[in-house]
């Protein structure tokens, strides 16, 4: 198999049968073998289940890439507590576009895989935890569920097992910083999503202070792919360290944006080349492989494979896997001021250098943006960068110190340029904008 | 504080709703975000009234209720117009032409400065990313999701409210007004999907992987 | 178990568990913090006090990390990166900070100023618009919020929500848009919001009463203890030449750690209001007159001396141990009698009983730490929040901490005891007994874990003073400590109650718990006194309720009252009688009293922070203050009463401070000269419980006590405070509330055939045959209105 693998490409194995218009039913799913993984792994003891996916090296794809199997084996198993598996499904990292796809094509898959997990993690709850701006995703996780529980498979024995799970679907309100695992927490539990100290981490006391699973939807969704057919064919995909495929949610000024799914190891020149390429034939001025939490890249780095440690050693991370393109007529000053907006509105206020910090860098980028920046502000805004990143409560504040940085690194002319003339004048936006494929 | 003229108030059985929503945990102060999302289906907003009814059926203080409440952005401070329209401005999607829609739509609408268009209909409010960068810009409309929004197609499709037409989104659900699609959130409304919600950007590798592609 | 580590190069051995921060300061590095307190559960939040340890990649929190086996930890002293990240933190946290030092409260005090100083840079770099606020916000009549100082530490609002549990305040919005605040208008009444003051690293909370009204460098502190419960607070009190501008909690590990309530924080400056400047006489037209102090002394000697020992001593529980010793010798010594009590207040011959034979002179027995360690405190008679708020303090932190369980003997689970997780074990007034039989006797439903808690070692039981109210309480909680080996302590209201006890002034009691009736005790006090045991009064003396009804019936002729109100007496009327019967009266007061208008000697005393002395805590701990005004001119009760013995004819030593002091200490055991004898104890009460009837329809069995801040006279001026008061309603239950027709807020009746209080109703689980009047609230004298005591039947109807 291995062999076999630098010549793989696109290979739709989640999104296989996102084109059959009955998958998001429960019949539709069955029909395309759905629930037989689940069976399966009723078959197996928890434990097996467990070194499975530990075999399999599955790494979380909420960002971290934490080894899924591992986190599931920190669960302490003995103890009077409960123990609870949390689906993060509050995808809100710009860039990010695979999960509430996942849910809208697929949610049985997701349904099956938490039930999976939660029979591994012997958990007897599980709570699907969904951004609140995406009703349709609730819609339809929901009804997954309901129908889900009608066929026996959540609720009291699960698929005629001894096993029993219940499953409840919970809508946030509005708050990125809910993604991050331990805010989501709070926020299932009736508080102000608020970062948590660690430790004590959530595999020993999370949800309710009882030991929890956190995961990503689109982890869940590769586990009853690895039930069904074994850690030896997952790991027959991507590489060593970074095994498996994953759901590339590609954006930006690309020809069709959109979901390819690919095993790891792909490159942006590959993934471009299926999205048909920057619009226009144009050129990649800067792309972002995982996320704007991470750091931006160029065009000389298209080529580099898309995985963990390929893109570590590059000095950006993968994050969640979805690269943003910007093409030449973009303005990367205005693009960073949005980012830092997005992460001063994020910003949960808990900390001070985060909190603070992305007040005072946002002050200073918009000036920037007006033309009206200063020479000297651009150590300044270096110095605020140094002064959050790593001194932070959580990785927001990580994250709001990245986007600075690498611009300059690659772009410090255009900052230069931003102190005195308007950035709109440097680049029409007019032309950065997309023409919509569904223009009237 | 009082509350705005325009604010109902919620009905007199409101705390045996919120008392099933919190049934549903077993860690009653769960169901605080459902709860919310309840008041707001009927008034629009969350009011003071609001946060009452659920302090008192939780029974933790008003001022907890107001932290949580305040802390979310969906949870509103004023009453909403029928239809909330959202335009995505985080970088890529303001980029790709949110500003300009946000703009023109303001104007369009001549809403005021809290976002309201005069007649009540519309509130239009910048939101931050909507984690749907493939389909920018990102539009919602009382949370249903718009994609790849251009100025004149938002004329289109604020008129057609307007003359109460059927309005369906990109993925889903026909628009139905914020109030409604609040019930959704709250778990008190669970409709059976009867379409497949899946779009071209879903399928985009696929139809690549199955030489089917559009160019 | 220890671990040992290193702090910038010095080697430090520390408890396991132990927090860096902590760790730093026992070498006496100090490392900058903002959220971080030792009684708050950490948060990790304001980021200043990042310190380098060996082998971690990012700076961390000292104040959330533990110290770990061999761990190198560097602090801003040795650390660059530690510098730099706490000099990055100080100034993100003066971007938005208003230059407001020269006019805010806090500076001059002030955690963000002081470490802006050590960490912060000379010039600020940044130049954008700083965030505003209207000011200040009013989140209650008490306390003020100026948001844009607020650093978002959230102190505040943990000490609310973990140690209080009045989660009143939070932080509101998100972001750079976080603030604290309060439902919109649901203000931030908790018993101890002052507390928020104090420990805010800024200027952001501030009190109405002393905002803006003085400079910390412009007062004076001295430590003293409060005056207000029997709780002990040590305060910190600042004044400013002849004023007491303000007080604080002053941290007391022992006692209320860092906290106080806020009737000991705010109510003092009733100590300035209406105060007497010299003695006043009545004159032959019947009028008080201003005389000097030594015709004074020679008017009330010559009455008194008259009268002894046809004399009585009627103390009013807020009076200094010293005070309260003075007139206990005084009482016994000079005047001859044994007629004293310091019970102004419902009180009853099983409870005098109960407390010579358990409580006079024994010390220690139950501390706070005994609480905080118990595996169950059962309260008896006692709703400690209102009645004893650190004993509040100390429960909640138990109960969080480590799941302590509280049991209550009472008519229901209030608000404060619901705070403690409580469990009811549920009777009406005057039920105490019965039901402890029957928890005994272990037929009580659903209190099997009860008894089983409190055969655990340590298991404590506390009293209140009420059960004086319910026949055969005292002995019934004897009954059960013995039974199941649980430690009994007694938890009286006043400040001065415990102490007064020990001193001896209660019939039949000499200081230190020693019996009158008992030669060897005897001979042992006259030997102090420096005088022979048969000069000291021989016939045992009476309580109050008797001594007043004696002097009506003419066999008692003179009183002396010392920091009396007629109000607070069980029955009022009696009282009044016997005043105006009473052939001679010598009032010592601050001011003018309800007792001043028969009085006919007034002696003017001085007020607590004119004197030194101390005040004796429920636990039986002794709190010494020191005087605080030294330029006063209001002399002691004690000094005015070595003036009344040298008048007549008494030993005249052995009435100033110090004399008073060591003669204590060697009574009572305490201090350098102190020796604690043993001496015959008195019997343990044996009074049988009270047969419980149900009353008939219509009625209802009152229960009733003070609310913490009240109609009581020393908080008489605090409008802002009062404004903090829990409002004044009667509580019935849900069944009653059905047949009377009445739904939460309707105004309803509680009345006997004295009088009747009218009040909005509040309907919660209180047994159903009892009714619960706040006992001096406005609208809610009992005492007064009803003339009725705990335990009365009243007349309950829909108004
Ligand atoms: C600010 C912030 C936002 C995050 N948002 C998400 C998210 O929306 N979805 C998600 O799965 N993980 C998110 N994460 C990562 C989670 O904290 C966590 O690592 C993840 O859910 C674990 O699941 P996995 O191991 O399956 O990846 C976020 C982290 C941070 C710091
Ligand atoms: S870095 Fe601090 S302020 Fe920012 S989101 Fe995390 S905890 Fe909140
Ligand atoms: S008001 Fe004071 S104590 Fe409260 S969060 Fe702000 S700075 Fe901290
Ligand atoms: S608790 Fe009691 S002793 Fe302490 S401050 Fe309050 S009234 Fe004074
Ligand atoms: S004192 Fe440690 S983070 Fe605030």
């Amino acid at each position: 198999m291995a062999a076999k693998r630098s010549s793989q490409k696109l290979r739709p194995i989640i999104t296989e049968h996102w084109d059959d218009p009955n998958l998001f039913t429960l019949a539709g799913y069955q029909k395309v073998g759905g629930y037989k993984a689940l069976k399966a792994a009723l078959k197996k003891t928890p434990d097996q289940v467990i070194e499975l996916v530990k075999a399999s090296g599955l790494r979380g794809r909420g960002g971290a890439g934490f080894p899924t199997g591992m986190k599931w084996g920190f669960v302490p198993k003995k103890g009077d507590k409960p123990r609870y598996l949390v689906v993060n499904a509050d995808e809100s990292e710009p860039g990010a576009c695979k999960d509430v796809p996942l849910m809208l094509a697929d949610p049985h898959l997701l349904v099956e895989g938490v039930i999976i997990t939660s029979y591994a993690i012997e958990a007897k709850e599980a709570f699907i935890y969904i951004r609140g701006e995406v009703p349709e995703a609730v819609r339809r996780v929901s009804w997954a569920v309901k129908e889900a529980r009608e066929a026996g498979l959540i609720g009291r024995n699960v698929a005629g097992s001894d096993y029993s799970l219940e499953v409840t679907v919970h809508a946030g309100a509005g708050a990125y910083i809910c993604g991050e695992e331990t805010a989501l927490l709070d926020s299932l539990e009736g508080f102000r999503g608020q970062p948590r100290l660690k430790p004590p981490f959530p595999a020993v006391a999370g949800l309710y202070a009882a030991p929890t699973v956190i995961n990503n939807v689109e982890t869940i969704a590769n586990v009853p792919f690895i039930v069904t057919n074994g850690a030896e064919w997952f790991r027959g995909y991507g590489t060593e360290k970074s095994p498996g495929f994953k759901l590339w949610a590609v954006s930006g000024h690309v020809e069709r944006p959109g979901i390819y799914e690919a095993p790891f190891g792909i490159t942006m020149r590959e993934l471009l080349d299926y999205a048909g390429g920057v619009r226009y034939g144009r050129d990649v001025k800067f792309w972002i492989p995982g996320g704007s939490s991470v750091p931006m890249l160029t065009a000389e780095h298209l080529d580099i494979p898309l995985t963990y440690e390929d893109l570590a050693a590059a000095g950006t991370m993968l994050g969640t896997g979805t690269p943003m393109v910007f093409d030449t007529t973009t303005s990367v000053v205005k693009a960073v001021t949005r980012w830092l907006e997005f992460y001063k509105h994020e910003s949960c206020g808990k900390c001070t250098p985060c909190r603070e910090g992305t007040y005072w860098v946002v002050d200073i980028l918009q000036r920037f943006e007006q033309g009206d920046g200063k020479k000297t502000e651009l150590k300044l805004l270096d110095d605020l960068s140094n002064q959050i990143e790593g001194r932070s409560f959580c990785a927001l504040g990580d994250a709001a110190a990245t986007p600075f940085p690498a611009a300059m690194k690659y772009f410090a002319d255009e900052f230069d340029l931003a102190t005195k003339t308007p950035v709109d004048k440097t680049f029409d936006p007019a032309a950065t904008m997309l023409k919509s494929p569904v223009a009237v | 504080m009082t509350p705005p003229a325009n604010s109902v108030s919620l009905p007199n059985d409101i705390d045996k709703e919120l008392t099933t929503i919190a049934d549903r945990y077993t860690h009653r102060r769960s169901a605080i975000l459902p709860m919310l999302h309840l008041v707001q289906s009927y008034q629009g907003w969350v009011s003071p009234e609001g946060i009452e009814a659920c302090a008192r059926v939780l029974g933790i203080s008003p001022a907890e209720v107001s932290g949580v409440s305040t802390f979310y952005t969906m949870y509103r401070r004023r009453p909403c117009g029928k239809h909330l329209i959202g335009v995505c401005t985080t970088s890529l999607c303001g980029m790709l032409g949110g500003d300009a829609v946000l703009q023109d739509l303001r104007e369009y609408l001549s809403v005021d400065e809290n976002g309201d268009s005069p007649d009540g209909m519309f509130t239009v409010e910048h939101i931050e990313c909507q984690a749907a960068c493939s389909q920018a810009p990102v539009v919602t409309i009382d949370w249903e999701f718009f994609q790849y929004m251009t100025p004149w197609r938002m004329h289109e499709v604020v008129a057609d409210l307007r003359d109460g037409k059927e309005v369906k989104p990109d993925r889903g659900s026909t628009v139905r007004g914020f109030r409604e699609v609040e019930k959704v959130l709250a778990g008190m409304e669970l409709t059976e999907p009867t379409q497949p919600a899946v779009d071209d950007a879903m399928l985009a590798g696929l139809m690549v992987a199955k030489g089917k592609a559009k160019s | 178990m220890t671990v040992r580590a290193s702090v910038d190069g010095i080697d430090v051995v520390v408890p396991e568990g132990t927090l860096i921060i902590r760790a730093a300061e026992t070498l006496g590095t100090f490392i900058p913090r903002f959220c971080d307190h030792p009684l708050l559960d950490p948060v990790a939040a304001c980021r200043m006090c990042l310190v380098e340890i060996e082998g971690m990649p990012k700076p961390q929190a000292s104040c959330a990390v533990t110290l770990t086996e061999g761990m190198k930890v560097r602090t801003q002293m040795t650390s660059q990166v530690a510098e730099q990240a706490q000099a990055g933190v100080m100034e993100f946290l003066l971007i938005n900070h208003p230059l407001d030092c020269p006019v805010c409260d806090k500076g001059g005090e002030c955690p963000l100023q002081n470490q802006a100083m050590t960490a912060g840079r000379p010039d600020s770099r940044f130049g954008g618009p700083k965030r505003e606020f209207p000011k200040p916000l009013a989140i209650s009549t008490e306390i003020l919020l100026d948001r844009e100082r607020c650093v978002s530490c959230a102190r505040c609002t943990r000490f609310s929500e973990q140690v209080a549990g009045d989660p009143f305040i939070d932080l509101l919005e998100r972001g750079s848009d976080q603030q604290v605040g309060i439902a919109h208008d649901e203000p931030f009444n908790s018993y101890f919001s002052g507390n928020t003051i104090q420990i805010c690293p800024v200027g952001a909370l501030t009190s109405t009463s002393y905002r803006f009204r003085s400079r910390p460098f412009d007062l004076v502190s001295v430590k003293t203890t409060c005056e207000h419960c029997a709780s002990g607070c040590a305060l910190r009190t600042d004044y400013r030449r002849d004023f007491v501008m303000r007080r604080l909690a002053w941290e007391d590990p022992a006692v209320n750690e860092d906290w106080n309530c806020d009737k000991g924080r705010f109510a003092f400056t009733y100590m300035r209001h209406g105060r007497l400047s010299a003695p006043l006489v009545r004159g032959s037209d019947g009028v008080l007159h201003e005389v000097s102090w030594s015709e004074a002394i020679a008017f009330a000697a010559k009455g008194l001396s008259a009268l002894s020992p046809s004399v009585a001593a009627l103390l009013g529980g807020r009076l200094t141990n010293e005070d309260a010793y003075s007139f206990a010798k005084f009482t016994r010594l000079v005047l001859q009698s044994d007629n004293i009590d310091f019970r102004n207040r419902p009180s009853s011959g099983e409870e005098a009983d109960f407390l010579a034979h358990h409580v006079a002179g024994t010390g220690l027995v139950v501390t706070y730490e005994d609480l905080e360690n118990a595996p169950i405190v059962l309260l008896v008679s006692l709703e400690p929040e209102e009645e004893s708020p650190i004993i509040f303090l100390r429960l909640r932190k138990a109960y969080r901490k480590s799941g302590l369980k509280v049991a209550v003997i009472g008519p229901l689970l209030t608000r404060g005891l619901r705070k403690l997780g409580a469990q009811l074990l549920s009777t009406v007034a005057g039920g105490e007994a019965a039901t402890i039989d029957s928890l005994l006797a272990g037929d009580l439903r659903g209190s099997q874990s009860v008894l089983t808690a409190l055969k655990k070692k340590g298991a404590v039981i506390l009293v209140g003073e009420r059960a004086a109210s319910s026949a055969g309480a005292y002995s019934a909680s004897i009954d059960l400590a013995n039974e199941t080996g649980a430690k009994l302590a007694w938890v009286p209201r006043r400040a001065g109650e415990r102490g007064a006890l020990d001193a001896g002034a209660l019939a039949g009691l000499l200081p230190g718990g020693r019996l009158m009736a008992d030669a060897a005790a005897r001979a042992d006090v006259a030997r102090v006194w420096g005088v022979e045991p048969s000069d000291l009064a021989v016939r045992r003396g009476k309580p109050q309720e008797k001594i007043l009804r004696e002097i009506s019936e003419g066999k008692i002729d003179a009183l002396i009252t010392a920091g009396l109100q007629i109000s607070d007496a069980p029955d009022v009327d009696t009282f009044k009688q016997a005043l105006s019967e009473a052939k001679f009266i010598v009032s010592f007061e601050q001011r003018l009293s309800d007792v001043s208008s028969y009085a006919h000697v007034i002696l003017p005393v001085a007020s607590v922070i004119e004197k030194g002395g101390s005040f004796t805590d429920w636990e039986g701990r002794v709190r010494h203050f020191n005087r605080a005004l030294n330029d006063s001119p209001a002399v002691s009760d004690s000094t005015v009463l070595g003036m009344l013995a040298k008048e007549m004819g008494a030993p005249n030593t052995g009435w100033r401070i110090d004399e008073v002091q060591y003669e204590m200490a060697k009574l009572l055991g305490e201090g350098p000269t102190g020796t604690k004898k043993e001496f015959k104890r008195a019997g343990a009460p044996t009074i049988e419980a009270a047969d419980v009837k149900a009353p008939p329809s219509g009625s209802a069995v009152l229960s009733t006590w003070h609310q913490l801040l009240d109609l009581g006279v020393m908080q008489g001026p605090e409008e802002h405070l009062a404004g903090t008061r829990r409002p004044s309603q009667v509580i019935i239950s849900p069944g009653r509330a059905k047949q009377l027709g009445v739904a939460t807020g309707d105004l309803v009746t509680v009345s006997t055939v004295n009088g009747v209080v009218t009040l909005p109703v509040e309907i919660d689980e209180i047994h159903e045959d009892s009714v619960w009047l706040p006992m001096n609230s406005p609208g809610s004298q009992v005492l007064v209105t009803l003339k009725a005591r705990e335990g009365a039947t009243v007349k309950v109807a829909k108004a």
